[in-house]
Formats: C-alpha cells, sequence, structure tokens
C-alpha cells in the first residue's frame, strides 16, 4: 500500500546523452562491422563453418527479439498493468528483427552447406525427401523467410509505433487498438515461428521431424527474451536510467517469467525426447543419438544441468530475484546456456564426431550481436525508455507483490 | 481429548488477555501497526474482514517459512514417487514393456513430477494450516462482543498481554493515540472462567 506517487524525475526516461549507452549504436556497428570482415577472412579457409557459426549467432538474436514479440503481444493480450515499465524496452528489441533479414542473407548465401535437401541430385535418389520436396525447396524457403520476416518486421513496428504516437498524443485508444491486434497477433507469431524454426533449424536433418519442435524453440526464445531484459534493465539503471522507474518489484517479475519459462523450456524439451524415446522409430531417435555420442553426451548433459537444474534452485527463492546482481548473474547464466542449446540443435550436423568449437563461433555472434545492438542503440535513442503516456503507468510504477 | 488440546491455544493463565482496539478503516490499521511494530511490541496481531496487502509489511513480520516447507515435501514426494516406481518395475514387478529396460527412468519421470507437484500441494495446505495454528476452534479473543465485526466492517489489533512490552496504561494509551475507535481488555482464562460461573449461580459478573 503506498501513499503517495513515487515521484520520479523525467529524466530517467532518457538515455543519458553520452557515455556507452549513448554510443551503443556506433561501438555495435564498428564491433558488428570488424567481427563480420574477421569472419569473412577465417571463411576463406572454412565456408561450411562459417556459415553453421553464423547460423546459430543469427538464432540467437533472432530468438531474442522473437521472445521480446511474444512479451508485448502478451502483455497487451493479458491487459498487464505491471510491466509497462519494461514493456518499451521490449518493443524496442522486438523492432530490431527487420534488420535480421539482412543478416539472413549468409544463410541464403550458404543454403547449399547448410541444406542438404537443396541438392537436387541427392533428392532425387531420396524417397522421404523428393516427397518432402514441395515444402523443402529452395524457392518456397526464400519466400516463406520473407513472409516471416515481412509479419514480424509489421508486427514489431506497429507495436512500437502505436505505442511511440502515444507519447505524443496520451490518447487511451491506443491502447485499446493495441489490446485489439495483440490477439490475431499471437496466431501469426506462433505460426511463423513454429514454420521458421522448421525452416531453419530442423530441416538441418531434413528425415527428422518433431511436431513439438517449434514449441522447443519458443520456449528458448522466451527464456532467451527475459534473461535479455534483465540484463539490458540493470546495465541501463547501472547507467542511472531508469533507476526510480524500475523497483525490485519488477525484477521479481521479470525473474518470476525467467523461471517459469525455464521450468517450461524443460518440461518441453522433456516431453519431446520423452516421445521419441518410448516410440523408439529409427527415423525420430537420430536425432537424439547423435547428441548423446561422443563429447556430444557431455553437451547434452550439460544443457539438461545448465539449462534446468542450475537455474531451477538458483532462481527459485524470492530473495535471488529480489537482488539485481544476482539476478544478473541468473539472466547472463541462461543467455549462455540458450546459445549453448541452439549450438547443440546446429552444430551436430556440422560436427558429427564431438563438440568442436571454433573462433568463427565467437566472431560470427560479434558481428550478429554487433549489428543486432547498433539497431537497438539508435532506437534506445530515438525517444522514452518507457511509456510515458500509457495510462497503466501509474499502476506499472506502484506496482507491489504479496 | 487431545486432538481438542491442539485447537485450543496454550496461553500463560493471567488476568488480562490482552488489549484490543478497533479501527475504523485499513488506512488506520495500516498506520496503527506501523506505531505498534516500531514501539516495539512481538506478540501482537491484526485482525481484518478481507486479507489487507501489505499489512505484514506495516507490521513487520518475517517472510513465511511455508516456502521451506513446500520444498521439502515437493522433493519429498518426487523422490518418494521415483523410488517407488524403481521398486515396482525392478523389485516387486519385474515386466519387460515395450522392449524398455526395468530400469526405464525416462518413462517414470511424469509419475515423479506429478508426485513432486502433490507433495508440494499438499505440503503448502497442510503447512499453511499449521504454521497458522488452524484449525483452532477458540480464541480468547471471542470474549470481545465488539470483535464479532472483524468479518464485517471493523479492523482490529490485538496485544498480548504477555509481550515484554506489555504495560496496561501505556499499552491503551498506545492504541488510542493511533486513532482507535474503541480500546478494551479481554479477561484471561482464570477471570473469564470466574466470571462464568458467576454468571450461571445467577451473581452479577
Amino acid at each position: 500500500m503506498t501513499d503517495h506517487a513515487r515521484a520520479v524525475s523525467e529524466r530517467q526516461f532518457y538515455l543519458p546523452s553520452s557515455g556507452f549507452w549513448a554510443n551503443l549504436r556506433l561501438i555495435g556497428l564498428a564491433v558488428g562491422v570488424i567481427a563480420a570482415a574477421v569472419s569473412g577472412l577465417l571463411a576463406a579457409g572454412n565456408a561450411r563453418q562459417f556459415y553453421y557459426s553464423w547460423l546459430v549467432a543469427f538464432l540467437f538474436f533472432l530468438s531474442v527479439g522473437l521472445g521480446s514479440l511474444f512479451f508485448v503481444l502478451i502483455h497487451h493480450a493479458t491487459k498487464a498493468g505491471w510491466g509497462v515499465v519494461v514493456r518499451r524496452l521490449a518493443e524496442y528489441t522486438a523492432a530490431c528483427l527487420p534488420v535480421l533479414l539482412l543478416l539472413f542473407v549468409p544463410i541464403y548465401l550458404g543454403r547449399a552447406e547448410l541444406y542438404h535437401w537443396t541438392d537436387a541430385q541427392a533428392v532425387a535418389h531420396d524417397h522421404v525427401l523428393s516427397n518432402k520436396a514441395a515444402y523443402l525447396n529452395v524457392g518456397a524457403f526464400v519466400v516463406r523467410a520473407l513472409v516471416y520476416f515481412a509479419l514480424w518486421s509489421f508486427l514489431a513496428l506497429l507495436f512500437l509505433r502505436l505505442s511511440r504516437r502515444q507519447d505524443a498524443t496520451a490518447d487511451e485508444g491506443l491502447s485499446r487498438q493495441m489490446i485489439r491486434w495483440s490477439g490475431p497477433a499471437i496466431l501469426i507469431f506462433a505460426l511463423t515461428l513454429t514454420f521458421a524454426s522448421f525452416d531453419w533449424i530442423m530441416s538441418l536433418e531434413p528425415h527428422w521431424y518433431s511436431t513439438m519442435f517449434g514449441v522447443y524453440f519458443f520456449a528458448g526464445s522466451v527464456v532467451a527474451c527475459f534473461a535479455f531484459l534483465c540484463l539490458l534493465t540493470v546495465t541501463l539503471q547501472q547507467a542511472g536510467c531508469l533507476r526510480d522507474v524500475l523497483t525490485l518489484e519488477h525484477f521479481h517479475d521479470l525473474g518470476k517469467l525467467l523461471f517459469a519459462f525455464t521450468v517450461f523450456w524443460a518440461y518441453i524439451a522433456f516431453s519431446q525426447f520423452f516421445l521419441i524415446w518410448y516410440a523408439n522409430l529409427p527415423e525420430e531417435t537420430a536425432f537424439f543419438f547423435q547428441r548423446t555420442e561422443g563429447s556430444w553426451l557431455a553437451a547434452t548433459r550439460l544443457l539438461v544441468v545448465g539449462h534446468f537444474v542450475v537455474p531451477f534452485f538458483f532462481l527459485m527463492p524470492r530473495s535471488i530475484k529480489r537482488r539485481r546482481p544476482l539476478l544478473l548473474l541468473g539472466a547472463s547464466w541462461m543467455l549462455l546456456m540458450h546459445w549453448l542449446d541452439l549450438y547443440w540443435l546446429v552444430m551436430p550436423n556440422l560436427h558429427p564426431e564431438g563438440v568442436r568449437l571454433s573462433l568463427l563461433d565467437l566472431t560470427c555472434f560479434l558481428a550478429v550481436g554487433g549489428l543486432f545492438l547498433a539497431v537497438l542503440g539508435a532506437l534506445l535513442r530515438s525517444g522514452a525508455l518507457v511509456p510515458i503516456k500509457d495510462p497503466r503507468l501509474v499502476e506499472s510504477l506502484e506496482f507491489e507483490n504479496f | 481429548m487431545a486432538l481438542v488440546d491442539l485447537m485450543v491455544p496454550k496461553l500463560p493463565d493471567t488476568e488480562v488477555y490482552g488489549a484490543l482496539a478497533r479501527f475504523p478503516t485499513t488506512r488506520a490499521l495500516y498506520r496503527a501497526c506501523e506505531r505498534v511494530r516500531d514501539a516495539g511490541y512481538t506478540r501482537w496481531d491484526a485482525h481484518t474482514p478481507f486479507p489487507v496487502h501489505g499489512l505484514e509489511k506495516a507490521m513487520g513480520l518475517p517472510s513465511s517459512k511455508l516456502g521451506w516447507v513446500v520444498l521439502v515435501t515437493g522433493l519429498g514426494g518426487a523422490g518418494l514417487g521415483f523410488l517407488l516406481q524403481t521398486w515396482v518395475h525392478t523389485e516387486a514387478y519385474p515386466l519387460v514393456i515395450s522392449g524398455k529396460p526395468l530400469f526405464a527412468w525416462p518413462a517414470f519421470v511424469p509419475v515423479t513430477f506429478e508426485l513432486g507437484v502433490l507433495g508440494a500441494a499438499l505440503g503448502a495446505v497442510i503447512g499453511m494450516l499449521a504454521l497458522n495454528k488452524l484449525p483452532m476452534y477458540y480464541h480468547p479473543l471471542f470474549r470481545s462482543k465488539a470483535f464479532e465485526r472483524v468479518t464485517d466492517d471493523a479492523f482490529f489489533i490485538s496485544i498480548e498481554a504477555w509481550d515484554p512490552k506489555f504495560d496496561l496504561e501505556q499499552t491503551v494509551a498506545l492504541l488510542r493515540s493511533c486513532g482507535a475507535d474503541e480500546v478494551e481488555l479481554i479477561p484471561g482464562e482464570a477471570a473469564a472462567v470466574a466470571s462464568a460461573s458467576d454468571q450461571a449461580q445467577g451473581r452479577p459478573a
């Protein structure tokens, strides 16, 4: 029960005019361009490794963007009050999705190295693949990718634009408009994310299939989004922004959602494994046999322990979620584990003999991440860090957990 | 008899059980709780017709130990479920099912999970009742006529007489200064029994 609305100085709603955050767009751009150039040089000797490493990095930042889009949509669909103060940061992160179309180009160029089904001769001699050719062909692959990006960009920019228009006009009707859009948007989101994960990850091994795969990628994406939002908010506060805006109550809720989706990921991951293990069909079990051979077994075990067991107990206590440094530690760990998850999905197709970390894994990550964060940096500078005229802003500022 | 004893609070046998103050609004109650907390009282409670958010902070209550109870019973339920299945499938009724090994741990996970949830849920409900000392069929505060309004439209603070800080005059004065509409002293066990037997024999209380 708070008797007085907290006094918050308007300056905290905006990035400082100098320092790391103000220059994030330039720092990100520099890191991205240099890392991309280094990756290009390294790729000269090892194109296959480059394409696979790029795919992992691309998927990592794609999932952060998609998870953020989901948070914005679900926030409106549930008419949530508590999270108004973090919603704008998710809107900005989601609005980075269009730039990923540009970063998708190397995947298109590397399709022959990445996707076995692009080999027409192999497909002609393969009964399963020739039957799947109506879906798995380069033309349809490109059209679908363009459709996904068009829809994601449309949704991300639509919600950002409506929300920012409210900053200027304080029109409550815009809130209702965003709520109306959120329902159909979630449907579009679910379908595009599912098929994108089929196209870009599952079809790396075109004989294998799992109908749960879309949900698996979704669960990981939302984990990544909440971990990223924790990271973003804690570091922004260290720079002096949002200091009196985001309280421990908001961090507590972000932590709860991070915990919940970590458990959800484990639930989906186990369900996928369980059904395949029980049915024991050779075309399905190959996926797990590949990931329990050689050093991949260690990676699989690390994923189970690091992506579920450890964070399950670490993120459970209230006292951890309400301490910024510990929450930051948990969030950073979950981002690392999410990267491992994607690496574990993609890389066994390139290195079936075992885990083979490459310098390209790092440089591609920096290249994609640098460019992604450059766009995010530019967006963060472009306006307020919270929806300053949202009708529920006061409710969110005064929010308390009971 | 033993079970009934459990459901009646065990209290020191004093002349006065404690002081009971009635407040008109949640806000007044909230402020009063802060004052009583800051005055250093430890054996006291607030009574409201509905949950008042944030009152636990105003009262300075430590966070509940229920979470630990739930953790233990949840993990206990899960462990028990896993061990039960292991015993059933490898010792008691070793049957080969679907070509799987006898100790097919992935198949045990759903039941392990469900028993973990069951253990946690039972631990939460039973632990909550135990920590609240419920069910409690009788309480000295029921001797107050005014206290009946606690399920209707009034908010109360009661301070027990064996609180180290308790002092008849000062405690009543504190409660009055907090804006209580009414402060009364609740008779203790001995006084209440005497008064009841007086009434039964037709003497004025």
